[in-house]
């Protein structure tokens, strides 16, 4: 009995299936041609002109509209397709059918005078390395166009480093020979000194660092600070450390944008100083301007991005 | 490109100019719909049914294609388009269509249709394709195949009608079918929206719905161009000729095979496995000296294993 059941169920599940290809297959004397390319069918069966009379002349056109579409779709439908942003997709091949152009294939142009001097001379093409653009180069940029554009207008910068001068002050002299001291392979740490030559101040490590390993309670007094600092849910806030940071950022672009000020008109461009807190307010509307006028000159978004940046970065802690 | 006189090319200019200057892949061929000197409103609203995104000339022009096409040819350079639709009425010939293409800004092929029945797109009153599908084409008969002029006219309607070459279609989107019937010397064009039923199975079954321009045409005159020049306008240019790769074999299984080729080797000098046991170890010729002479024999067989 199971043995007929199962029968059944294979009888049923295969005329089910024909049931299912009946609603796409159709009969035709005749295959058609494709060209999938474009989208094209050719039929050459023979039409009767009986078919085609009078009321029956839509119908029948539509029927065969119908099958032939069928056809059509039925090839369109076996090549592979992806899924393409939400869409179903499918790739199309070749064009087969020969189609005339629109104009005569174009003619190898004649070679330029510089082509045929290379060619001449033996002159390769070299291809140009993938330079990728870089954005912390472009501070770097600036300011060296900045400095270029000083030294083209004979601008008096403030002091960056040592600037050769006819007449050194005692100071600048200090600070060569500091300079010349790290200036080895080991940055100076195994440099003698001269006999009369005091020890330097002020130099040496920048930042100091806590042992690793050392002091366990003071490691966990700092810890269980800092946790509670993260826990707490009032921000920690540093005034007189915020203060400063503004200003020092108030300053240096007032300084900036004076200085391009200066750089562009020719005329000799002042040391800011430290402007106080009634600067404060010009210094605001300066750096707007500031940043604008970077970007006026030429490289308009990179130097806008570039003042952008620097205040991002300051105003960030 | 250089300055043609007094004048500069600038760089707009030359943009233009190498838009359209030949080139090896084509772009879409466009078409100009052109109105005679005098038409009939079957004929006005069929053109603007037939292309609605193409190069509109808004004023008469009082050509005759057949007998002079010198101001096509001077449209088709102005314009950049290689294909023309020309309307006109008269009575000679009402409700005139000349399907035509160019070829270098020369005349290729003209095909002149009348129209019998027109139904427009207005008056079949149904929901339309979005304008720019690309259509389906179907040809039906056997004359498309025999006979030559309605060989020319297939290729000329497949220009006219098959829109941008694409690479992929998206399936969903393929709605709109264009057909064409050849039966006793007239062209019935029906238009029809394609509408995906499910079939169980992925392929879906179709069903059409009329949504117009439907055309009875009957075929008149034709220019078709001579079989040199229609030669010469299907000639590619060399870069697009398809290199076959070489050296690449399948066999019954689809496996890849290539050959390689190589230089004759010197099987003495070949680098086989290097067996660790058999090297020559220091302590052995210590040993190959206590031992006897047999010993001694054998060592130098060993040598020649290592190499």
């Amino acid at each position: 009995m199971a043995a007929c059941s199962v029968e059944a169920l294979l009888a049923k599940a295969e005329q089910e299936e024909a049931e299912k290809l009946k609603s796409i297959t159709v009969q035709k004397d005749l295959d058609l041609e494709f060209d999938i390319g474009n989208l094209l069918a050719s039929d050459k069966t023979r039409i009767e002109s009986r078919d085609f009379r009078g009321q029956k002349k839509e119908d029948f056109l539509r029927s065969l509209a119908r099958d032939n579409t069928q056809l059509l779709v039925n090839e369109i439908w076996k090549l592979p397709s992806e899924r393409v942003e939400e869409a179903i997709v499918t790739k199309l091949p070749d064009q087969t059918t020969p189609l005339p152009r629109e104009k005569p294939p174009p003619k190898p142009r004649p070679p330029t005078k510089w082509e045929e001097f290379a060619k001449l001379k033996g002159i390769q093409k070299r291809k140009k390395t993938n330079l990728v653009w870089d954005e912390n180069r472009v501070d770097k940029n600036e300011y060296n166009r900045l400095k270029n554009i000083a030294r083209a207008q004979k601008v008096k910068l403030p002091g960056v480093g040592l600037i050769p001068t006819p007449q050194q002050s005692k100071e600048d002299l200090v600070k060569a020979v500091s300079v010349a001291r790290t200036s080895t392979a080991s940055a100076g740490r195994f440099q003698d000194r001269l006999p009369k030559e005091k020890p330097p101040r002020k130099t040496g490590k920048k930042r100091k660092f806590e042992p690793l390993i050392g002091n366990f309670s003071n490691e966990k007094q700092k810890q269980l600070e800092l946790l509670k600092h993260m826990g707490s849910k009032k921000p920690q806030l540093d005034i007189n450390r915020a203060v400063n940071k503004q200003m020092r950022e108030e300053n240096r672009e007032e300084a900036a944008a004076r200085f391009k000020k200066g750089g562009k008109k020719g005329r000799k461009s002042t040391m800011s100083g430290k402007g106080g807190k009634g600067k404060g307010g010009k210094g605001k509307g300066g750096p707007g301007k500031g940043a604008q006028g970077k970007g006026g000159p030429g490289k308009g978004g990179q130097g806008g991005k570039s003042g952008g940046k620097r205040r991002g970065k300051l105003g960030k802690h | 490109m250089k300055s043609k006189g007094k004048f500069r090319i600038t760089k707009r200019a030359k943009r233009f100019l190498e838009g359209r200057a030949p080139k090896l892949i084509e772009d879409v061929k466009t078409a100009m719909i052109m109105k005679g000197g005098n038409s009939s409103l079957t004929v006005t609203q069929a053109l603007k049914d037939i292309l609605t995104a193409a190069y509109l000339l808004s004023r008469k022009n009082i050509t005759r294609p057949f007998e002079d096409s010198t101001s096509l040819e001077f449209f088709s350079k102005k314009s950049d388009c290689s294909l023309f639709l020309f309307g006109s009425h008269n009575k000679k010939r009402p409700h005139n269509l000349v399907f035509g293409r160019l070829f270098d800004f020369h005349v290729l092929d003209m095909v002149e249709l009348g129209i019998e029945k027109y139904v427009s797109l207005s008056e079949l009153k149904n929901s339309k394709c979005p304008e720019g599908t690309k259509p389906m084409l179907v040809f039906a008969g056997e004359a498309f195949d025999l006979d030559n002029e309605h060989r020319r006219l297939k290729s000329l309607l497949i220009d006219f009608f098959r829109g941008p070459t694409v690479s992929a279609v998206r399936l969903a989107g393929l709605e709109h079918v264009l057909h064409f019937t050849a039966v006793e010397g007239k062209i019935y064009m029906r238009s029809y929206r394609c509408l995906l039923k499910k079939s169980g199975c992925r392929t879906p079954r179709i069903e059409l719905e009329e949504i117009g321009p439907s055309f009875d045409l009957v075929l008149r005159r034709t220019h078709l161009a001579s079989d040199d020049l229609y030669k010469l306008s299907h000639r590619r240019p060399k870069g697009l000729k398809i290199r076959k790769k070489k050296n690449i074999s399948r066999d019954a299984f689809g496996t890849k095979f290539g050959r390689v080729h190589m230089q004759k080797q010197d099987l003495s000098k070949l680098q086989t496995r290097k067996m660790k046991g058999l090297r020559k170890r220091r302590g052995a010729p210590v040993a190959a000296e206590q031992d006897t002479a047999e010993q001694d024999a054998q060592a130098p067989k060993v040598a020649k294993v290592e190499s």
